[in-house]
């Protein structure tokens, strides 16, 4: 099969694989471009280089290059030309492309959306095969991991990740120093690192992004959490809707094992160190740390109350780690360059980078990552490309079910954990969902609601019927149907809901209902009063004229 | 520890219950592995019915009520037979803005199938989805297993009444 030969990861019995190409057509094959026949690209790519008899020419599968909205998407790595919305049928160009490139190119700007970010999580994104353990590897990958076991104590590590102030990602925020030192400090003889990669919120597609296009760096950062915190088992929590990644991640973990970075003895030290995967089944309650506990023993996921937090009580009882996918994959760039170098870059206590995933209603929808402080116009507007046909902006909502939406005079305020909150969001995971004036921000509400009354678990009161019964309010709102004695009572009732439910789920449903009443109470207002949608979403039947 | 409960045999003799089976010894029979054992049940068969919860539950020692607790639990698991074609719909924030509910509606007023349900001919199972994480494409589908982009509800109910 002579196309196939031409395709990188096929290259490791590759005689010409000591010379560089001379040029390299890198193929995005993460989950949005492979279900637009990214792989078909890719493989019609080798056949008719061969053909042509480009014998110094590389065809890669790569990872997410980001810009989802204009997938499938092929770079040329020398020039740094992108070609967008690639069909198997249309490759000609980058055919003729790869023909032209000459030894003394270099890389071009790629537009705003690519050169206004700053990448550490994402490094590697669209630059390495996921599933290539030595383009891992001449990307500085594992470098953290062996200088760690070599010339570190587990100490010194927690040390170094506590003073570069690197932050929970997941959404919370929670010091990731002081939560590795609370787990190496528990008792127990027994110890587990967990990653946490049951990215539920809905249009938040980062960690699914990071681990398909870069599994090995989530391998490694948790091989040094485990040292950190003298753990020798983890797991990965993945969603079961993600099968790309966990396919990935699969053969990441195998070639690991074999070359040595997981299982017993890792990098020649007696340091050891295994992951297994588990796999979620469509419950959003289990991205909360307790109920995600109860999934991987095997159970329903249900949340307890805390404490004991799992760093003292975790699985089967033993002390636990539980961090998300991006912190993790922020752990082995902070050892390698260093805390100093990281806590350079950010806002206030928010230090380094947030990947954000940009989706809803603007033009650039795909994958980026800032540094914390970049204000939400630079966002929006100069990398998300601005609104789909110009249409007026309205808001973002971030933090998934459990954020807020943020109008229209906040596009200035830099985004970081502590002004999110100030302004009634959350970080979340990182999903940024953009609105115009087409989306009505009481259905918004509802829609969130309905979300979170389907996901409930059942356990606590509040969160199981005071849901339902938030929902059925928005309901009569958004029919027309509804009284302003009606809306006091959505009001006390989400806020009795926030201070009583047991988890991160029951406690945050309410969050949207209070960020559009403080922002957008008109259109509250205007569907009760003058029983009309603003925005035209609403079906309601206009009231009989009384003859 | 030796594990106390008698290990059962497969319900049928057909070949993919060896699956299942591998599946859960790989992960010690122990009681942990009934998520895992459920998937690779539900991979096999298409759903799950009584006699693979069953099956399950006697080989890791989980109470049969445990196993339908699990089993009902994760909206991922579906204890009923699925039609011969399946049409997921994504219901995440950037699909439900960009119009997944007029899919749904229009997948209703069309073919009569609401979300979780199979057509009368058992032809077409209609479920939706959180988030499929295909964001760029909304709103997205997956029929059969292959995802589209940028649908509208009139010609997904043509594709879906042509096969």
């Amino acid at each position: 099969m002579p196309a196939a030969a031409r395709l990188n990861h096929r290259r490791a019995n590759d005689d010409a694989h000591d010379a560089p190409p001379r040029a390299s057509a890198y193929v995005c094959e993460a989950a949005s471009c492979m279900s637009a026949q990214a792989h078909d690209i890719t493989v019609r790519l080798g056949e008719l280089t061969a053909a042509a008899g480009l014998t110094d020419v590389m065809i890669k599968r790569v990872g997410c290059l980001g810009l989802c909205a204009a997938g499938p998407l092929v770079e040329i790595n020398e020039t740094g030309q992108l070609f967008e919305r690639v069909t198997p049928d249309n490759v000609d160009g980058i055919v003729t492309a790869l023909k032209k490139v000459k030894k003394t190119d270099t890389r071009q700007p790629q537009g705003p959306f690519f050169e206004k970010q700053f990448r550490v999580v994402t490094e590697n994104l669209g630059r390495i095969d996921p599933e290539s353990l030595e383009d891992y590897l001449a990307r500085d990958g594992y470098e953290a991991l062996k200088r760690v076991l070599q010339d570190m104590t587990s100490t010194e590590v927690r040390d170094e990740i506590t003073a570069s102030g690197l932050r929970g990602r997941g959404g919370a925020g929670y010091p990731t120093g002081l939560k590795w030192t609370t787990v190496a400090k528990a008792q127990g003889a027994q110890k587990y690192v967990v990653c946490n990669a049951d990215e539920g919120d809905p249009g938040a597609f980062m960690d699914r992004s990071v681990l398909e296009s870069d599994p090995f760096r989530i391998l490694e950062g948790m091989a040094i959490a485990a040292f950190a915190v003298h753990a020798t088992e983890g797991y990965i929590y993945c969603r079961a809707e993600y099968p790309l990644a966990v396919a990935r991640l699969r053969t990441a973990i195998r070639l690991a094992q074999r070359a040595g970075f997981l299982g017993a003895g890792i990098a020649e030290t007696s340091f050891n160190f295994d992951v297994q995967i588990r796999l979620g089944a469509g419950a959003f309650v289990c991205g909360e740390e307790t109920a995600l506990i109860a999934s991987v023993e095997g159970r329903r996921g249900t949340p307890r109350p805390r404490p004991p937090y799992p760093a003292v009580q975790g699985l089967w009882d033993c002390p636990t780690l539980i961090n998300n996918v991006e912190t993790y994959a922020n752990v082995p760039t902070i050892l390698r360059k260093g805390s100093e170098w990281f806590a350079e870059y950010g806002a206030g206590k928010s230090k380094g980078t947030k990947v954000f995933a940009l989706a809803g209603r603007i033009v650039n929808t795909g994958l980026i990552e800032v540094p914390m402080g970049t204000t939400l116009r630079e966002i929006v507007y100069d990398i998300g490309g601005g609104l789909i046909d110009g249409r007026p902006f309205k808001a973002v909502q971030t933090g998934g079910p459990s954020g807020g939406c943020i109008p229209t005079q906040f596009l200035d305020m830099p985004v970081s954990y502590e002004s999110l909150i100030e302004v009634g969001s959350f970080m979340g995971s990182g999903g940024l969902i953009v609105m115009d004036d087409t989306s009505c921000m009481v259905d918004v509400a509802k829609y969130f609601q309905d979300f979170c009354r389907e996901e409930s678990c059942g356990k606590c009161v509040p969160c199981r019927v005071g849901t339902t019964q938030l929902y059925m309010l928005l309901d009569l709102i958004t029919r027309g149907e509804a009284t302003l004695e009606d809306l006091a009572q959505l009001e006390r009732l989400a806020g009795i809901i926030q201070k009583t439910a047991l988890c991160g789920l029951g406690q945050g449903a309410p969050n949207p209902i209070f960020s559009t009443l403080r922002y957008f109470r008109d259109e509250y207002m205007a569907h009760i009063v003058d029983k009309v949608c603003p925005a035209g979403v609403c079906k309601i039947t206009p009231p009989e004229v009384m003859a | 520890m030796p594990v106390l409960h008698a290990k059962r045999t497969a319900p049928t003799d057909d070949k993919r219950w060896k699956i299942v089976e591998t599946r859960m010894r790989r992960m010690g029979d122990r009681p942990a592995a009934l998520i895992e054992a459920l998937h690779a049940a539900q991979e096999a068969f298409g759903y799950l019915d009584t006699d693979a919860l069953n099956y399950v539950g006697d080989t890791l020692g989980v109470p049969h009520s445990r196993v339908y607790g699990v089993a009902t639990f994760y909206s991922f698991f579906t204890l009923k037979p699925q039609g011969e074609h399946t049409c997921v719909v994504c219901t995440g924030t950037a699909c439900y803005i960009n119009g997944a509910k007029q899919i749904l509606t229009g997948l209703d007023e069309a073919l009569h199938v609401k979300p979780k349900e199979t057509t009368a001919d058992g032809k077409i199972s209609v479920l939706t989805a959180r988030c499929l994480g295909a964001c760029s494409l909304a709103p997205a589908v997956i029929v059969d297993g292959s995802v589209k982009g940028h649908v509208n509800a009139d010609e997904l109910v043509a594709e879906l009444e042509a096969m």
